[in-house]
C-alpha cells in the first residue's frame, strides 16, 4: 500500500466564505475525512490557511517576497490530506468525495508519496 | 459487619495497601517476601479473630501484625545480616530497619508508585492487568481467573512471568520524573481502560466480579486524579468515560443473565449519580490544548447517557467519531461511526459507507449491515445476520443476533 497526497486547490483564492458557509464546509470535510478514516486509510490532514501567507520568487536574479498566496497563482492550495490506498484509482475515489469539488473549477490533485526507502 | 464478611472485605481493601508499602520496601527482587508477609498477616487474622473475636480496630491490628512479621523476617534472615545491613548503612543515616510506614500518605504514594511500576511498557498488557488486579486491587487468584475466563495455573504463570520481567528490567517502584510522566501515564491509562473493559464486556458469568473490575478501574483512576502530578486532562476524561459507561451496568443484564441492548434498557436502572460524576469529570477534563481519544470517547459516552433519539445527539456523535477515527482507528469506532451516520443521515447513506468498511471477519460488521438493511431489503438483511451468526463465538452474541433475525 502506498500513501497519496490529495492536494485541494481553489479556483479563486480571493473568494471569502461566510461563517455559515464555513461551518457547512467544515462539517462536510470532517464527514469526508471520517469516511476515509473509518476505512482505516487516513494518515493525516494539513490545512493551509490563506491569511498571512507569503510567496518568494526570483525576479531578475533577486528574491522577491510578496503577500501570498494570491499573487499570480490562480489555483490556490487550501490544504492537503494524506491517505493510504492500494492503487491510484482507489486514491482517486477518495478524492472524488472532497467537498471543495462542489465549487466549479476547484481541483483535487492526487500524487503518490515516495516511500523514501531508496527504492520506491 | 459480620465476622465472616469482615476478613474478605478487609482483604480487598487492606491487602493492596499493605502489599504496596511492603513491595516498595522490599523491592521487586523480593516481592514474594512482601506477598508472603501480607498473606500471612491475613491468615493470622483469620485464625486469631475466630478464637479471640474481632479486635476493636481491625485495620490497625492488621498493620501492626504486618509490621511485626516484616521485622521478624528481617531479624531472622541471614540475607539481611550479610547483604542488606551494609547496604542500609551505605544509604542514609535516617534509615531505620523497622521503619515500615503504613501512614495513609505513604500508602497512597506507594500505591501510585506501584501503579507506574506495574504498568510498565516492557510488560505484556495482560500481565499488567493481572498484576494490577492482584497487587493494586487485592483480587484473589481465583477471582482473577474467573474474570479472564481462564484457570488458576494460567494466571499464576502470567503473574510469575510478569514479576520476572520486573526483576530483569530492574524496574524501580517510584514516581516517573517530569519528562517521563506523560509517556508512562499513557501506559497506566491504557491498562486502567482495559481493566474497565474487562469488567464491562466480560463474558464471565460472575456478575459481582465484573462490576468490581469496573469499580476498581474507577478507583485507580480516581487516585490519579487526586494526585497533583497526575491530575491531567486526559485522566479526568478517562474517569468521566468510565462513570458514564458504568451508569448503565445495572441495566445491561437482565435476570436471565442476557445482555439487554441499549435501545431496550430500562432507563430507571441507569444510575444518575454516576452520570453526574461523569459530567463533573468531563468538565474538569475540558482544559489544556490537546484533545485525547479519551476526551472524544467521554463526549460520545456523555451523549449515550441521553436516551432521546434526537438529530442533535447523533450528529454530535457522528462528528466525534469522525475525529476519533483520525486519532486512532479501530473497527469498533468505524462501526459505531457508521451506526451514528445511519441515525443522523438515514440508512441509505450509511449502507454506502458500511459497504466500504470490508471488515470480513467481524460478526459485529455483518450485524450492522443486517440492521441497516432491515426495513429496506429484508432478504439482504437476513443474509448478513446469518453470516454474523456463523462468525459469532459467544453465547451472548449469538442470542443477540438471533433476536434480530426473529424480528425480521
Amino acid at each position: 500500500m502506498d500513501e497519496y497526497a490529495l492536494i485541494m486547490r481553489h479556483e479563486d483564492g480571493t473568494k471569502i466564505a461566510s461563517p455559515e458557509q464555513m461551518e457547512i464546509w467544515m462539517k462536510q470535510t470532517m464527514d469526508w475525512i471520517g469516511g476515509i478514516a473509518a476505512q482505516n486509510k487516513f494518515v493525516s490532514g494539513t490545512g493551509l490557511p490563506f491569511d498571512g501567507a507569503r510567496v518568494v520568487k526570483t525576479t531578475n536574479a533577486k528574491k522577491v517576497v510578496t503577500n501570498g498566496p494570491f499573487g499570480e497563482i490562480k489555483e490556490t492550495i487550501g490544504g492537503f490530506i494524506t491517505v493510504k490506498a492500494d492503487s491510484i484509482d482507489e486514491a482517486v475515489e477518495f478524492a472524488k468525495g472532497c467537498p471543495v469539488l462542489q465549487g466549479e473549477g476547484n481541483t483535487v490533485e492526487v500524487r503518490r508519496i515516495i516511500k523514501g526507502d531508496g527504492v520506491h | 459487619m459480620q465476622q465472616q464478611e469482615l476478613i474478605p472485605h478487609l482483604f480487598r481493601t487492606e491487602y493492596r495497601k499493605i502489599i504496596s508499602v511492603l513491595c516498595k520496601y522490599f523491592g521487586f527482587a523480593q516481592m514474594e517476601i512482601a506477598e508472603d508477609i501480607a498473606s500471612d498477616t491475613f491468615m493470622t487474622a483469620a485464625q486469631t479473630w475466630g478464637l479471640n473475636g474481632t479486635p476493636k480496630n481491625p485495620t490497625a491490628w492488621l498493620y501492626t501484625v504486618a509490621k511485626n512479621k516484616a521485622k521478624n523476617y528481617l531479624h531472622h534472615n541471614a540475607l539481611f545480616k550479610n547483604k542488606i545491613v551494609p547496604e542500609i548503612k551505605k544509604a542514609s543515616e535516617n534509615f531505620r530497619e523497622e521503619e515500615i510506614d503504613l501512614s495513609s500518605e505513604n500508602i497512597n504514594d506507594s500505591q501510585l508508585q506501584m501503579m507506574f511500576a506495574i504498568c510498565h511498557p516492557s510488560i505484556a498488557i495482560e500481565a499488567q492487568i493481572g498484576l494490577s488486579l492482584r497487587i493494586l486491587c487485592g483480587f484473589g487468584i481465583e477471582e482473577i481467573s474467573d474474570a479472564f475466563l481462564t484457570n488458576k495455573e494460567a494466571i499464576n504463570k502470567r503473574l510469575f512471568r510478569a514479576k520476572e520481567k520486573l526483576r530483569e528490567e530492574k524496574i524501580r517502584i517510584e514516581f516517573p520524573n517530569a519528562e517521563e510522566i506523560d509517556e508512562r501515564l499513557a501506559a497506566v491509562l491504557r491498562t486502567i481502560y482495559l481493566l474497565f473493559s474487562e469488567g464491562y464486556y466480560s463474558e464471565s458469568t460472575n456478575e459481582t466480579i465484573r462490576k468490581e473490575l469496573c469499580f476498581e478501574a474507577i478507583r485507580l483512576c480516581t487516585m490519579l486524579v487526586e494526585n497533583r502530578s497526575t491530575n491531567k486532562p486526559e485522566v479526568n476524561a478517562l474517569l468521566a468515560l468510565m462513570y458514564f459507561h458504568a451508569s448503565r451496568l445495572d441495566a445491561r443484564v437482565n435476570e436471565n443473565g442476557e445482555l439487554v441492548l441499549y435501545d431496550e434498557q430500562d432507563t430507571n436502572l441507569w444510575n444518575p449519580e454516576m452520570i453526574s460524576k461523569g459530567a463533573y469529570y468531563l468538565k474538569c477534563a475540558a482544559t489544556g490544548n490537546t484533545i485525547s481519544k479519551y476526551h472524544l470517547e467521554a463526549a460520545i459516552a456523555y451523549w449515550n447517557t441521553q436516551k432521546e433519539d434526537t438529530k442533535e445527539k447523533w450528529e454530535n456523535i457522528l462528528q466525534l467519531y469522525n475525529r476519533l477515527l483520525q486519532i486512532e482507528y479501530s473497527p469498533v469506532a468505524a462501526l459505531n461511526r457508521t451506526f451514528a451516520l445511519a441515525k443522523a443521515r438515514g440508512k441509505e447513506a450509511a449502507i454506502i459507507e458500511a459497504e466500504k468498511l470490508k471488515l470480513a471477519d467481524d460478526h459485529f460488521y455483518f450485524t450492522l449491515l443486517g440492521e441497516l438493511y432491515t426495513g429496506i431489503d429484508n432478504d439482504k438483511a437476513n443474509e448478513h445476520f446469518q453470516k454474523a451468526l456463523s462468525l459469532a463465538k459467544t453465547k451472548t452474541d449469538k442470542q443477540t443476533i438471533q433476536k434480530k433475525i426473529d424480528r425480521l
